[in-house]
């Protein structure tokens, strides 16, 4: 449609040079693009900035000499109640959130959606829908309830108590179980009469074919991981356990009591917070759309 | 399941067992027991509780403030929805259009997904800050003077802008992939039939695209009842005070500040129910989607 439009246009009016419609849309998806950018990139700038500057004129648009020394301090000063959280600390429990979770994702699931697709069980439809029901209810629904579990386990401010509540739905298992149903019938059967056993199909096999499924939602779920708030906020009361994005509400409210608020400080931690994740989704952006689109959450 | 599938009684019952352990423990273990103290009425100081049947249920539906929350969140929901779906409809119209700089402009318009909602919510905060954000300075230009965390309405609209604006690459994916995979033939059969661009789009790809749109719509809804938690919270800086909130964030509330277990229980049940329903409307949708491409 696109293409034909352009050269209808060009046909009817030769040595017009500028195709208006063509300069309507690119105005438009510039605004676009401007729009997801600028408040990102005012963000950005303003940590080049004092924090007497931010605190009196707000967000500035223009380079100032503080940047190297507000990233330093958001990495490396102690923070907090207690001071014994640095950026670079939050940074890490960040890390291991996201991977942490991804990781338990994909193994959890993959082992799963095999057992569901690839055996013959008296008890599979029962298992299916006992796994399948949780896709219903987001974590955020059943809270507290959850909560009251991890803590009577015993396992609030620890990294599986963080990891553990939010893997329990089945995402993952449903987006290879989707995976697996699409894989030729004769693989399986090719396998069985090379005397390949169950095993032996899904390590040499099954696994190395689902390599880019497995990066796709890998990228997903290590960007869901990295940007959950709710449940930390509440599982993780121990400062040495917080993750960036956790880290945010005490930056805030650490903003609005002190006499000379840290925003250089604050601002740094939420381009660090978000740096990470970007750069996942920017670099690998087609495995990551292929992720989205074929998970459908 | 596949036919020709492996028969081993151990194996996959091995190969469940985590999944199914986890499921059990942090989902269906937590799921009962919301269900089972939305019935009793919990001692604020732990001692004890006490089985009021539904009482949780009719004291919440009775509440005037349960009901504005209630009524905050579906207004706040479909503006969201609303707003963050035409933006990007519009969006990836004009992207699937373009031929030069096509991909700079798809990395633009998506990379925002990976900023976390209370991320979105703190630089909402510096855009809209009382007195110098640029928003706020950009919005009086206009003699409208916005108060963030003090004024109701203010407060709400930062929220659903900045709710959407975080929204906005999701949808933007999802309607770009639906776009590209209209065939080429029918663009052409459609070009031939009719000169106007407008109309050609709600004609024929509107319609084309309706199963996406829907299929998106749940997800927005789903998005604006429970992600954006984050945002809310950091919007109003943890203190709700007078300030709107939705109905996750009163759970919230009423669970950790307000120690009502058996309140925000019941909360949380009536959250379950709304969610169930939005599920099966989506999978009856889904079903028309496989029919429809």
């Amino acid at each position: 449609m696109a293409v034909m439009t352009d050269t209808d246009t060009a046909v009817a009016r030769p040595g017009r040079p500028i195709r208006w419609s063509a300069v309507i849309d690119h105005a438009v998806l510039i605004a676009g693009s401007l729009l997801m950018i600028m408040p990102v990139f005012a963000v950005f700038l303003s940590t080049s900035v004092g924090d007497v500057e931010i605190y009196r004129d707000g967000l500035h648009l223009s380079f100032g000499p503080h940047m190297a020394e507000n990233f330093d301090k958001a990495l490396f000063t102690q923070g907090g109640f207690t001071g014994e959280i640095t950026g670079a600390k939050m940074l890490m429990n960040s890390f291991i959130l996201g991977i942490g979770f991804a990781i338990g994702k994909i193994i959890i699931g993959m082992m799963a959606a095999y057992a569901i697709v690839y055996f013959r069980l008296r008890f599979a439809t029962f298992a299916f829908w006992m796994i399948f029901t949780t896709l219903l209810l987001p974590l955020e629904v059943r809270i507290l309830p959850t909560y009251e579990v991890v803590q009577g386990l015993g396992l609030a401010n620890t990294y599986t108590g963080l990891i553990l509540p939010l893997v329990a739905s089945a995402t993952a298992t449903f987006f290879f179980r989707q995976f697996f149903l699409s894989v030729p019938e004769e693989l399986v059967e090719a396998a069985r009469i090379d005397g390949a056993g169950p095993v032996k199909f899904f390590i040499d096999i099954l696994v190395p074919l689902s390599r880019t499924m497995v990066a796709a939602i890998f990228i997903i779920m290590f960007v869901y991981g990295w940007n959950q708030y709710l449940w930390p906020t509440l599982i993780t009361t121990d400062e040495s356990l917080f993750t960036l994005v956790r880290g945010i509400k005490q930056i805030i409210q650490n903003l609005d009591g002190a006499n000379i608020p840290e925003y250089g400080r604050a601002l740094a931690l939420a381009i660090i917070a978000i740096l990470p994740p970007v750069l996942v989704v920017v670099v690998f952006q087609s495995w990551f759309v292929k992720g989205l689109v074929e998970s459908d959450k | 399941m596949k036919r020709a599938g492996f028969s081993q009684p151990g194996l996959p019952m091995m190969l469940l067992l985590p999944q199914l352990i986890i499921i059990a423990v942090f989902f269906y273990w937590p799921a009962i027991f919301a269900i089972y103290s939305s019935f009793f009425l919990q001692d604020p100081f732990g001692f004890g509780s006490t089985f009021v049947a539904f009482e949780n249920y009719t004291g919440l539906l009775s509440s005037s403030e349960y009901r504005k929350v209630a009524g905050f969140t579906i207004l706040f929901s479909l503006l969201v929805t609303f707003l963050s779906l035409s933006v990007a409809l519009l969006l990836a119209v004009k992207a699937d259009k373009v031929i030069r700089g096509a991909r700079t402009y798809r990395t633009l318009l998506m990379w925002v997904y990976a900023v976390a909602p209370p991320v979105a919510g703190f630089m909402g905060v510096m855009m809209f800050n009382q007195g110098n954000g640029p928003m706020t300075e950009f919005l009086a230009l206009f003699g409208w003077e916005f108060k963030l965390g003090v004024n109701y309405t203010d407060t709400a609209t930062a929220m659903v802008v900045v709710a959407a604006w975080n929204q906005i690459p999701v949808n933007f994916i999802f309607f770009l992939s639906g776009l590209q995979s209209i065939p080429q033939s029918v663009k052409e059969a459609a070009m031939i039939d009719n000169r106007s661009g407008v109309r050609r789009f709600w004609d024929v790809t509107f319609p084309l695209l309706a199963p996406t749109a829907f299929f998106l719509l749940i997800i927005n809804i789903t998005y604006s009842l429970f992600d954006t938690f984050g945002t809310i919270d950091t919007l109003v800086k943890g203190e709700p005070g007078n300030n709107p909130m939705t109905l996750v964030y009163k759970v919230y509330v009423d669970g950790f500040r307000g120690n009502d277990l058996g309140g925000s229980s019941a909360q949380s049940v009536i959250l379950m129910v709304l969610v169930l329903l939005l599920t099966v409307f989506q999978f009856r949708l889904i079903d028309r989607r496989i029919h429809y491409t």
